[in-house]
């Protein structure tokens, strides 16, 4: 372990000079927009919070020829980050968070957290899936306390925290009710406090906020970034909308389609908070949207079989 | 209403056939009793108290076959479903064993347990036990993959994850194999208790045939049937209920 953490330590500044959004120090440039992101549990910025070393994944398809997925994935994600990951629908971008969280393995390379191999599910990632998969048959409370309960937590501690995990998602007063009884945006709230309960450092999100409507998700873009400065939590999060990506990420990381790569990755050097409409939000995402075109139109042609190429406007993915 | 105007002419005219057939005399009373000589026998039942006396011990006998079905059942179908070798092998034997009635297995059970309460056991169990696998099976594959990877996600493993998210997860799907294999016990402990000459309403049903008293065998058809219904169609159906209305599903009507 000693030596993984030494060389990964050695390689890291190489990624820093990539991105200068970020200084060396892992702070943020713009000074009093966000809170600086602390060193959790006292472990070196310099060691990445996650780092995935050429990442592959293939898989069987139905006709038995092997198909790549995921192909060298390379990504390291400092702590505190805000990383988003965007890419046409079937690039793997879900899959990759799958992967970090420990619910599947990767064929090939190598997944660090705290420069430690990750080997299986663990409580200090916890992913945020595309459906929520809130527990129906427990109520709000009772599924943002079932991490504490799972870990062993006492009674009294778990009441304590789930209140307060609860009071930060604004859910007090929901928290005797069913999860079906809640609207789609207090559902993903629920979520969220149920991952943070279990007090992760890495918090992934598989694009939580695609089926909401626009004033909802605006709304949980400043609760997110809210919570996240609060927090101080290392967020991974997964959309295939580049405006919210550029409205919440430090940086964000195009996969191109099947199979998956890292094809460039954008520093997002706008003060915080952002909005979805800025201007810059704009400006940033034309250029990112550039790069994603080609990828949706090769998707396009994939599995349409089309060789025409849609014009793809900006937002049109939204 | 109108489904109970409905239902009380159609009972009244089966009673009024059944009394005008034992009225015609065609069959002497002996082989075709008259309705209000079933009610006689019903009524003399309670008063010396063998129906009830029946009755506690048949739902004794069968509460506890059900219990057992249900527990081996859950580990047996949880096994099944998640095992490709199991699946293969216990599944395939498994499906096919539910053709067998389960009385099938009274002489063997008679051999094992001699004649003694654990022989009716295992024939209610060998009734039910498939019936609940099989629905443990099916509902553990139904269920939405989700809750298992958000449980694992959560930190959940092993008997924790069973026990908090899977199991409940796939509750719904399996309550329609739990009343299955209840329906499928207490048929069999009918026809075990029939057998086995003590006590329970099997016993009863025997009684009147040896006593040449079809009033009494006839009014203890009726109380199996009765019982049979109550639980199925108050407890299981308020058990689907409350399981459909907790879970958010919309109740199928």
């Amino acid at each position: 372990m000693s030596t993984n953490a030494h060389n990964l330590s050695a390689q890291f500044p190489i990624a820093v000079d990539h991105h200068s959004s970020v200084r060396a120090d892992g702070s943020r440039g713009k000074a009093g927009l966000v809170t600086a992101p602390r060193p959790i549990r006292g472990i070196s910025l310099a060691v990445p919070k996650v780092a995935l070393s050429d990442i592959c994944l293939s898989y069987r398809s139905q006709s038995g020829e092997r198909l790549l997925a995921l192909d060298h994935i390379n990504l390291q994600v400092k702590p505190g980050e805000f990383l988003c990951i965007v890419g046409p629908s079937g690039c793997g971008k879900s899959t990759l968070l799958h992967l970090i969280a420990g619910l599947h393995q990767q064929t090939s390379g190598q997944i660090l957290v705290d420069g430690k191999n990750v080997q299986g599910p663990g409580t200090d990632r916890i992913l945020i899936f595309q459906e929520l998969g809130l527990f129906p048959w427990l109520t709000v409370g009772q599924n943002v306390e079932f991490g504490m309960k799972m870990k062993g937590i006492g009674k009294a501690e778990r009441e304590e925290k789930t209140q307060s995990y609860l009071r930060l998602v604004h859910l007090s007063q929901f928290k005797d009710s069913y999860t079906h009884q809640l609207s789609g945006g207090m559902r993903q709230r629920v979520a969220l406090a149920r991952a943070l309960a279990t007090e992760p450092d890495v918090l992934l999100m598989d694009e939580p906020f695609a089926a909401l409507d626009a004033q909802t998700r605006d709304l949980l873009h400043d609760e997110l970034e809210r919570i996240w400065s609060e927090t101080g939590r290392t967020i991974i999060f997964v959309t295939h909308n580049v405006r919210e990506a550029i409205r919440l990420g430090d940086r964000v990381a195009l996969l191109t389609f099947r199979p998956g790569r890292v094809k460039r990755e954008f520093p997002v050097n706008l003060p915080r908070p952002r909005a979805l409409e800025d201007v810059h939000v704009a400006h940033a995402a034309r250029e990112i949207l550039d790069e994603l075109r080609e990828e949706i139109n090769r998707s396009l042609e994939v599995e349409f079989n089309v060789g025409v190429k849609p014009h793809v406007e900006i937002g049109a993915e939204q | 209403m109108k489904r109970a105007a409905r239902l009380l002419v159609f009972y009244a005219g089966l009673l009024g056939v059944w009394t005008l057939l034992a009225e015609l005399k065609i069959w002497p009373p002996y082989l075709f009793p008259t309705p209000w000589g079933v009610g006689e026998a019903l009524y003399a039942g309670f008063q010396d108290h063998s129906f009830l006396i029946a009755i506690a011990v048949s739902m004794r006998r069968v509460l506890i076959g059900y219990a057992i079905s249900v527990v081996l059942g859950m580990f047996l179908g949880l096994g099944v479903a998640s095992s490709k070798f199991l699946e293969e092998t216990m599944g395939g034997l498994l499906v096919s064993l539910q053709s067998l009635p389960s009385i099938c297995w009274w002489p063997l059970a008679l051999l094992w347990f001699g004649l003694s309460q654990n022989t009716i056991l295992f024939v209610v169990v060998m009734g039910s036990l498939l019936s609940v696998t099989l629905a443990m099976e099916d509902g553990r594959k139904q269920m939405p993959k989700i809750y298992g990877m958000a449980g694992r996600n959560l930190g959940a493993s092993g008997f924790q994850l069973f026990w908090h998210v899977l199991l409940p997860a796939s509750l719904p799907f399996i309550v329609s194999g739990l009343k299955q294999g209840w329906a499928f016990a207490w048929r069999s402990l009918i026809t075990a208790e029939m057998l086995y000459l003590s006590l329970g309403l099997g016993q009863v049903l025997m009684m009147g045939r040896d006593l040449n008293d079809m009033s009494a065998v006839i009014a203890v058809m009726i109380l199996i049937i009765a019982i049979g219904y109550v639980v199925d169609g108050v407890v299981f159906k308020s058990m689907e209920r409350h399981l459909q209305n907790k879970w958010g599903l919309t109740p199928s009507t």
